[in-house]
C-alpha cells in the first residue's frame, strides 16, 4: 500500500469519527450550544481541555523550538503548563460558580458596565482570531504534505469538517470531538517518541530516556548532545541563559496568557459543580503533561538523530555526501522546509554554527558556510521517517497534527461566536432576543467566523507567526487581570477595570508594534528587534516584545487599583456578587440571564 | 447571620492561605529552581546535566500537577468543613 493510501485511511478514518460524533451530539438549546448542557464529567472535560489547549503550536512546533534552543526554550514547557495552576486556584472555580456562559459575561456583570463587557469582547475577538489563523494554516500545511492536495483545498476540507460539528453541536459537539481528537493526537505523538527513545537509550519511556544513557556512546544522552553540538560551534544544549529577567518575564507572560485565554476558560463552565472545576483543571494538566513531558525528549533525541545522520562518523569526521542523503530529506526538500546549498562544492552537507567565533575552525576544515537550513516545524512531522518507522506511524502523525489544529480551531471559534451572539447581540444590541433566535444567531456567527478564519488561513497575513505573541500578550495584559481583580477584590470598580484593561492592552500592543512593526505591517517597526534595543537592553537584561504581556498585566493591576481608589466603590449588590462567587454553595448549573 | 459571616470570612482566609502557599511552591520550582537558582543547583547532577535543567523541563510540570490536585482535595474538604459545599 502506498504511503498516500495509508495517510488517507488514517486521516479519513479520524474525520469520519468526528462527523459521527457531530451527528450524535447535536445541540438543541443555547445552554447545550454554549456550555454543553453543563453536565460534562470532569475527567472528560480535562481531556477536552487538553485538546482544546494543545494546538498545532504544541504538537508541531514546540519540540522543534526546544531542539533549536535547548534549555533556553524550556520557557515554553513551564509557561504553557504553569498557567493551569493559576486557572485552578485563581479563576476556574469562581467563574464556574458565577455560572454564566462567556468570559465577557462575568466582566460585564462584575464591573456593572456595558463598556467593560465590550472591551472584554474586543480583547477576546482579537486574541482568538489571531490565534485561529495559525491553526488554519497549520491544518493546510499538514494536508498538503500528507494528502497531496493543495493547501487551500486542505483548508476547505478542514473548514467543512469543523463547520459540521461546531455549527451543529456547539460546545456539546466540540466537547466530544475534542475528547476523540485528544486520543488521536496523544497516540500519534507518543508512539514515534517511544520508538526513538528505545533506539537511542533503550528506555521505552521518553521522559526517562531523556535523562538516561545514550546506548551507542555510553555517555548520558544530554552530555553526548552537548558534545556533538559544541564540536559544530553551537552553544551547549543544556547551557544556562544570561538574561534571566527576560526568561522569567517570558515564562510569566505565557503562564498568565494561558490562564487568560477565553477558549480555555469557557471549558470549565461545562462541568456540573465548582468542585469539579478544580479537579478538572488537574486532569487537564495531566493530559497535557503526557505530551509536554514527551516533547523535550523528542526535541533532544531528534536533534541528536539529525546530527548523527549528517555526521555518521561523528562531528569531527566528514559529513554525509549529498547524493547519499536519506529519503526523508528528499521528501522534505520538495516542500522547501529543508534547503541545501553546496557552498564549498565538495558534495557533502556541512551543518554548523556560522559565527565569527567558529570561523577559524570552519576555514581549517574547508567549510564555506552552513549548508543546510532545516525548518523547526518539520522535526515532529519528519520524526517517524528520521527514525525509520513504518508507514502507518506517518499516517498517524498526519491525523494527529490535524486533530491538534482542528480541536483548537473549534474551541476558538466557539469562544468567538458566543461572544458575538451572547455578549454583543443578546448582551447589548437586542436583549429581548428569544432562546431560539439566540441559538440561530450563535450558529450563524459560528458559520461566519469559520468563513473568516478560512479566508485568513488562505491569505495569511505575512505576520501570522508574530500574531500568536499578540494573542498571549492581550490575554495576559487585559483579560487575566480583569478576571482576577473581579474575584479577589471588592474595591475595584467599573472605571478602574476599564482603565486597567485599556492600559494593559494598549501598552502591550504598542510595545509589540514598536519592535515588530505597527499593526505588523512590514517595515514600520520603530526599533530593530534586537536585544540591545529592547527596554533595559543596554544593561543586558532587555525585555523582549514577546515577554511584555507580564509587564502589561502589572500595568493593568496598578492602573485599576489606583483609579478605583480615587473613585466611588462598587455598589453593595456588586460586593454581594463577589461574595457569592467565592463560595461554592448554591452553584447549580450554568444558567442563562 | 453574624455566625454565618464569620464562618464565611474564615473560609475565604483559609482559601487565600492555601493559594499563597501553593503559588509560593509554584514560583519556587519554575522561576526559582528552573531559572534563577539554576547556577546554585549546578552541583547536583541529573542524567548528564543538572537539577535546574530537570526542573525546567520536567520537575516543574510534575510539581504543577501535584499542586492542583492537592489544592482541589484541600478545598473540597474545606468546603465541607465550613459548610459551603454544594449539596
Amino acid at each position: 500500500m502506498s504511503q498516500f493510501a495509508i495517510n488517507l485511511i488514517f486521516v479519513g478514518g479520524s474525520f469520519a469519527l468526528y462527523i459521527a460524533i457531530a451527528i450524535w451530539a447535536r445541540a438543541g438549546t443555547t445552554k447545550e450550544f454554549y456550555v454543553a448542557g453543563g453536565g460534562v464529567n470532569p475527567v472528560m472535560n480535562g481531556m477536552a481541555t487538553a485538546a482544546d489547549w494543545m494546538s498545532a503550536a504544541s504538537f508541531i512546533s514546540m519540540a522543534g523550538l526546544i531542539a533549536a534552543g535547548g534549555y533556553a526554550n524550556s520557557t515554553f514547557l513551564m509557561g504553557w503548563t504553569g498557567g493551569y495552576v493559576l486557572l485552578a486556584m485563581l479563576l476556574a472555580p469562581y467563574l464556574r460558580k458565577f455560572g454564566k456562559f462567556t468570559v465577557p459575561d462575568f466582566i460585564g456583570d462584575r464591573f456593572y458596565s456595558t463598556g467593560a463587557r465590550l472591551v472584554a469582547v474586543a480583547c477576546l475577538i482579537i486574541a482568538s482570531v489571531t490565534y485561529v489563523i495559525g491553526q488554519m494554516t497549520g491544518a493546510g500545511v499538514a494536508f498538503s504534505r500528507f494528502l497531496e492536495v493543495s493547501s487551500d483545498m486542505g483548508l476547505i476540507i478542514a473548514a467543512v469538517i469543523v463547520f459540521l460539528y461546531a455549527v451543529m453541536g456547539g460546545m456539546k459537539g466540540i466537547t466530544y470531538t475534542q475528547v476523540a481528537q485528544y486520543v488521536v493526537l496523544i497516540i500519534a505523538y507518543t508512539i514515534p517518541a517511544v520508538f526513538i527513545s528505545l533506539q537511542l537509550t533503550g528506555n521505552f519511556l521518553p521522559p526517562l530516556g531523556l535523562f538516561s544513557e545514550h546506548t551507542e556512546s555510553g555517555m548520558p544522552l544530554l552530555a553526548k548532545l552537548d558534545e556533538v553540538v559544541r564540536e559544530l560551534g553551537f552553544q551547549d544544549y543544556t547551557a544556562d541563559v544570561d538574561n534571566k529577567l527576560n526568561m522569567v518575564l517570558f515564562t510569566l507572560s505565557l503562564m498568565i496568557g494561558t490562564a487568560g485565554l477565553p477558549h480555555v476558560i469557557i471549558r470549565f463552565f461545562t462541568v456540573p459543580k465548582v468542585a469539579d472545576a478544580r479537579w478538572s483543571a488537574g486532569w487537564a494538566l495531566v493530559f497535557i503533561a503526557l505530551l509536554y513531558l514527551t516533547a523535550p525528549a523528542v526535541a533532544s533525541m531528534a536533534r541528536l538523530n539529525l546530527m548523527n545522520t549528517i555526521y555518521p562518523a561523528g562531528p569531527t569526521a566528514d559529513a554525509i555526501q549529498y547524493a547519499e542523503r536519506p529519503d526523508w530529506m528528499k521528501t522534505w526538500e520538495t516542500t522547501g522546509l529543508i534547503q541545501f546549498t553546496d557552498k564549498n562544492n565538495d558534495g557533502r552537507i556541512q551543518v554548523y554554527n556560522d559565527t565569527p567565533a567558529f570561523a577559524a575552525t570552519a576555514t581549517e576544515r574547508g567549510w564555506n558556510g552552513n549548508e543546510l537550513v532545516v525548518n523547526n516545524d518539520i522535526l515532529v512531522l519528519a520524526n517517524p521517517e528520521i527514525a525509520n518507522l513504518p508507514g502507518w506511524v506517518i499516517g498517524l502523525i498526519a491525523a494527529g497534527g490535524l486533530a491538534a489544529a482542528l480541536s483548537t480551531a473549534a474551541g476558538l471559534l466557539l469562544a468567538i461566536s458566543s461572544a458575538i451572539s451572547h455578549d454583543l447581540i443578546k448582551g447589548s444590541l437586542k436583549p429581548d432576543i428569544s432562546e431560539k433566535g439566540e441559538l440561530m444567531a450563535a450558529r450563524i456567527s459560528m458559520g461566519v467566523a469559520i468563513v473568516v478564519a478560512t479566508w485568513l488561513g488562505m491569505n495569511p497575513p505575512g505576520f501570522a507567526a508574530q500574531t500568536v505573541a499578540l494573542a498571549f500578550g492581550i490575554a495576559a495584559a487585559s483579560i487575566f487581570p480583569a478576571l482576577m481583580m473581579g474575584i479577589f477584590s471588592k474595591r475595584v470598580n467599573n472605571v478602574g477595570a476599564i482603565a486597567g484593561m485599556l492600559a494593559g492592552l494598549i501598552s502591550t500592543c504598542v510595545y509589540i508594534f514598536l519592535y515588530l512593526g505597527w499593526f505588523f505591517i512590514p517595515g514600520t517597526a520603530t526599533f530593530a528587534n534586537t536585544p540591545d534595543n529592547w527596554l533595559f537592553g543596554s544593561t543586558g537584561y532587555g525585555i523582549s516584545p514577546l515577554s511584555f504581556g507580564a509587564v502589561g498585566a502589572m500595568i493593568n493591576f496598578a492602573v485599576a487599583f489606583t483609579v478605583s481608589a480615587l473613585t466611588a466603590p462598587p455598589p453593595v449588590r456588586i460586593q454581594e456578587l463577589v461574595e457569592s462567587v467565592r463560595f461554592p454553595r448554591g452553584a447549580g448549573q450554568a444558567v442563562d440571564h | 447571620m453574624a455566625d454565618h459571616t464569620k464562618n464565611a470570612q474564615a473560609y475565604w482566609r483559609a482559601n487565600l492561605r492555601l493559594i499563597i502557599i501553593s503559588l509560593a511552591i509554584w514560583a519556587l520550582v519554575s522561576y526559582g529552581f528552573g531559572i534563577l537558582l539554576r547556577p546554585w543547583l549546578a552541583g547536583i547532577p541529573v542524567g548528564g546535566t543538572d537539577l535546574g535543567f530537570w526542573f525546567a523541563q520536567q520537575g516543574s510540570i510534575l510539581t504543577f500537577i501535584a499542586l492542583i490536585f492537592f489544592y482541589a482535595w484541600r478545598m473540597n474538604k474545606l468546603d465541607k468543613e465550613f459548610g459551603v459545599d454544594e449539596e
